[in-house]
């Protein structure tokens, strides 16, 4: 193996550029390295100007995602080795605007999250002095869409966020139904509302890249369809039984 | 330079932030509140948590014991009113997460289990698998939503403005455009977390670098007890990520180069099959962590290619098991040491994890300094002592967060907004410190990372698991030299968009200064307590050291240290007693 390898890297700055371009760096390849090692590398000894976000390292944060070789990955948990001889590119996310370099602007996401009522809804005003009751089963059916990180490496892989903007995406979609299928949670109706429009779920081609790329394991594509299910079994509903089938 | 103001101000978007954030939402809906966090709020280092929340459940657990187990743990350095009230309210808080959507892990009969965990003898410890952090932290988030917050998101507070003797604000700068903004507030809560890459090896995220803690110094608020800082004795060796104590508490077994549980040779218990509460695994951090340099010193540690290392068994424990209670430790370990511990042993060695010591408040979060707040890591309430028991800071984050919140609430609705001209004015001057210190500075010669490296170095020889006057005197010399190196740092980027070296180079600053702060308590508490040990001090000193180290920053800019006692309530200083003989610890207490 040899002991360097080249990394290149999009670089862009509002200021200055009026489209990203790429730069080559040479990194040591060090077999026990992430790729965000080898930008920590670069910007710590050979560049202080390149910007990106980072802060776990280890998996969870959610900081870190971006494009290497053109597959979503989080950084930090991405050998670097596996890419020799090399050279590794690394871009920013797609579909978001960019900020700087491999930073891109999440600002569209926060909102659709907050849409979603990504919250429990309860009828009862004042909840009791006491836990909910919640047997493991009930908990294995949304647990696995409560560890999303929010990376946004799903957004960046959605062809259909790529054309229609306006699609509340992947992850938001997952953890509407994390709260959908919460025992606890009282709150579908108000989802529906929401979620049901246009730009909602119906906007989903079951193309599944989404669940490909997610790092946590979460399975988005699987959300939205059982969401789909869902919201026609409501709407049938609301038809047999007027007065309110929510 | 932008500007606006808020009733009440958070800086920091962890869990005690959000805590508190809702806290005063509650209490008083009409009172305009604002997060500022210099990233999104989910991303704190709240995420990281891995093992639990400590708070009595159990039907044979107590207050009493978990105060005693929190007391002897921290080695009688926590005020113990504020263990009282914290033992009291925690149940509570963890239901109220329970209530928001937080997937506790369950029992068969859909009741909130528990697990043990070190320096606990009961189990009490609530739990989400293990990444019982990051299930807090994303539903504080999520819950948090739906409240009138404001939110500045990726927004690096630099100054904490002050005019006369109160609080009045901060400045700021926005990451995305670069643009200073000048937030004005009657009350501000420090909830920025702790400090630990001031040191080289530490489970802490890159953005644990003790912000609040040298703003609010900076700002002439005293913080305390400083020399406390937690080793956690299972870190991985090279990234230092966190393997929790979670996977001790399941039956994770410790063993040195000749896979010997060589706990059983440092006053921690006898080795059992099962685990034990409060006994060799299950010991506390700070004995945990120096039994490991013993074992080392000892030539019984294995040698790896970052330093000695012992070895984490959990073989034994099954795969299903792995899988149901520990999936993020098997994950961790495959990706991080490309090692599967359902059948290989985990190598780890102590890495920093966290500071006992911080901003100092009284139990409701507030500060010497008028309408300063503060709460989690960045805080010291003195719940913590001298040494934290695991899944009791989790907890801490809900309890007083929620406190710092009320309390802030309270202030803020009996005070007028400060004037807006001195605030415009401290605001212009920090702008034009930033523009000429380090936007338009050129010609340095100091590279940040060489500097970081060098301070993180120089903490951990000489204010690491053990400490001697020679070695912390070294360190503080060379600190200092630091501090005068850091006005020549060098400046490559100078541009307003997303500046991530003027970031680096602000954190650097805050760092050495908080650096000063721990070296110089350390030096002056000439004892050996919790996780402040000195070999030249080898003892406890309860009539000289019962009591806090408060370090203040002089009027030419040194450290000088004063101390403050400890309160006691029921639970007069006693022995720490760990292993059998503990089962009965907690009867010496009344």
């Amino acid at each position: 193996m040899a002991d360097t390898i080249v990394i290149e890297v999009a670089r862009y700055s509002p200021e200055s550029d009026a489209r990203p371009h790429f730069q080559k760096y040479e990194v040591p390849l060090r077999g026990d390295w992430m790729v965000l090692d080898a930008l920590n590398y670069i910007k710590d000894k050979l560049d202080g100007s390149l910007t990106y976000r980072w802060s776990c390292r280890m998996g969870i944060c959610g900081s870190c995602g971006m494009v290497v070789n053109g597959y979503e990955r989080l950084t930090c948990e991405t050998l670097l080795a596996q890419f020799a001889p090399g050279p590794v590119r690394v871009e920013p996310l797609r579909h978001f605007p960019i900020a700087r370099d491999l930073v891109i602007d999440m600002t569209d996401f926060l909102e659709k999250l907050t849409r979603v009522k990504p919250w429990i809804v309860r009828k009862d005003k004042t909840p009791p002095p006491r836990e909910y009751l919640q047997t493991p089963e009930q908990l294995a059916t949304f647990k696995q869409y409560s560890n999303c990180i929010n990376c946004m490496l799903c957004y960046s892989a959605c062809p259909v966020y790529g054309i229609d903007p306006h699609f509340v995406g992947p992850a938001a979609l997952a953890l509407a139904e994390r709260y959908n299928l919460d025992s606890r949670d009282q709150g579908l109706g108000d989802r529906l509302d929401v979620l049901s429009q246009h730009d909602g779920i119906w906007d989903c081609t079951v193309i599944g890249e989404c669940s490909e790329v997610c790092p946590k394991e979460v399975d988005p594509s699987l959300a939205i369809q059982e969401f789909k299910l869902t919201a026609t079994k409501e709407w049938y509903k609301s038809f047999l039984m007027p007065w309110g089938g929510k | 330079m932008e500007t606006s103001s808020h009733d009440i101000l958070l800086v920091g978007g962890g869990g005690a932030a959000l805590r508190a954030a809702i806290a005063v939402s509650e209490i008083n809906p009409k009172l305009s509140v604002a997060v500022v966090s210099k990233v999104y709020p989910m991303r704190s280092h709240t995420v990281s948590a891995e093992g639990g929340a400590a708070g009595v459940i159990g039907e044979d657990d107590t207050l009493d014991e978990h105060a005693y187990d929190t007391i002897s743990g921290g080695d009688w350095l926590s005020d113990q009113d504020c263990v009282e009230i914290f033992v009291n309210e925690i149940p509570k808080e963890l239901l109220r997460l329970e209530n928001w959507g937080c997937p506790w892990s369950r029992r068969d009969d859909g009741k909130v289990a528990v697990r043990p965990f070190g320096g606990m003898k009961k189990m009490r410890t609530w739990f989400a698998a293990d990444k019982t952090g990051f299930h807090m932290l994303h539903t504080l988030f999520q819950t948090s939503l739906r409240y009138p917050l404001t939110r500045y998101d990726e927004t690096f507070v630099t100054k904490l403005m002050v005019e006369g003797d109160r609080v009045c604000g901060v400045v700021a700068i926005e990451l995305k455009t670069g643009k200073v903004r000048v937030i004005t507030a009657k009350a501000v809560i420090i909830c920025t977390g702790g400090c630990g890459r001031v040191f080289p090896y530490t489970t802490n995220a890159n953005i644990c670098t003790g912000d609040g803690m040298a703003l609010a110094y900076r700002a002439s608020a005293p913080l305390k007890d400083m020399e406390m800082v937690q080793y956690h004795p299972t870190g991985l060796p090279f990234t230092g990520i966190l393997i929790t104590e979670a996977s001790r508490a399941e039956g994770g077994l410790l063993v040195n180069k000749d896979g010997y549980r060589y706990l059983q040779d440092y006053d921690l218990g006898k080795p059992q099959k099962e685990p034990v509460f409060r006994s060799m695994e299950l010991g506390p951090r700070d004995r945990l962590s120096q039994a490991f340099v013993k074992e080392m010193e000892k030539g019984r540690t294995i040698k790896g290619p970052y330093g000695d290392v012992v070895h984490l068994d959990l073989r034994h424990l099954g795969e299903e098991k792995i899988n149901a209670k520990l999936p993020m430790v098997r994950e961790l370990c495959v990706k991080y040491e490309n090692i599967d511990p359902v059948h290989q042993m985990i190598p780890v060695r102590p890495v920093q994890h966290y500071m006992m010591g911080g901003v100092h408040t009284d139990t409701s979060g507030a500060t010497p300094l008028k309408g300063l707040y503060a709460a989690g890591e960045a805080a010291c309430v003195s719940l913590n002592g001298a040494n934290r028991l695991g899944s009791n800071s989790l907890s801490e984050i809900l309890v007083f967060g929620a406190r710092a919140g009320r309390a802030a609430a309270e202030y803020a609705s009996q005070v007028a907004m400060p004037s807006a001209n001195p605030v415009l004015a401290l605001g212009s001057d920090e702008e034009r410190r930033i523009e000429t210190e380090y936007l338009r500075k050129t010609g340095g010669s100091e590279k940040i990372s060489t500097l970081r490296e060098a301070m993180q170095h120089t903490m951990e020889a000489g204010a690491g698991i053990y400490r001697t006057r020679a070695s912390l005197a070294e360190a503080a010399g060379k600190i200092a030299e630091m501090q005068e190196r850091y006005k020549a740092i060098s400046m490559e980027d100078h541009s307003l968009a997303f500046n991530t070296q003027l970031v680096a180079a602000l954190e650097l600053g805050f760092l050495l200064d908080v650096a000063e702060t721990i070296l110089q308590c350390a030096l002056q508490r000439e004892e050996s307590r919790g996780a402040h040990q000195r070999t030249d001090f080898p003892d406890r000193d309860d009539k000289k050291f019962l009591a806090h180290s408060l370090v203040s920053r002089s009027t030419d800019g040194r450290p000088v240290v004063s101390y403050l006692p400890v309160t006691i309530t029921r639970w007069p200083p006693g022995k720490r007693v760990y292993g059998e003989q503990s089962t009965d610890g907690g009867h010496d207490s009344h």
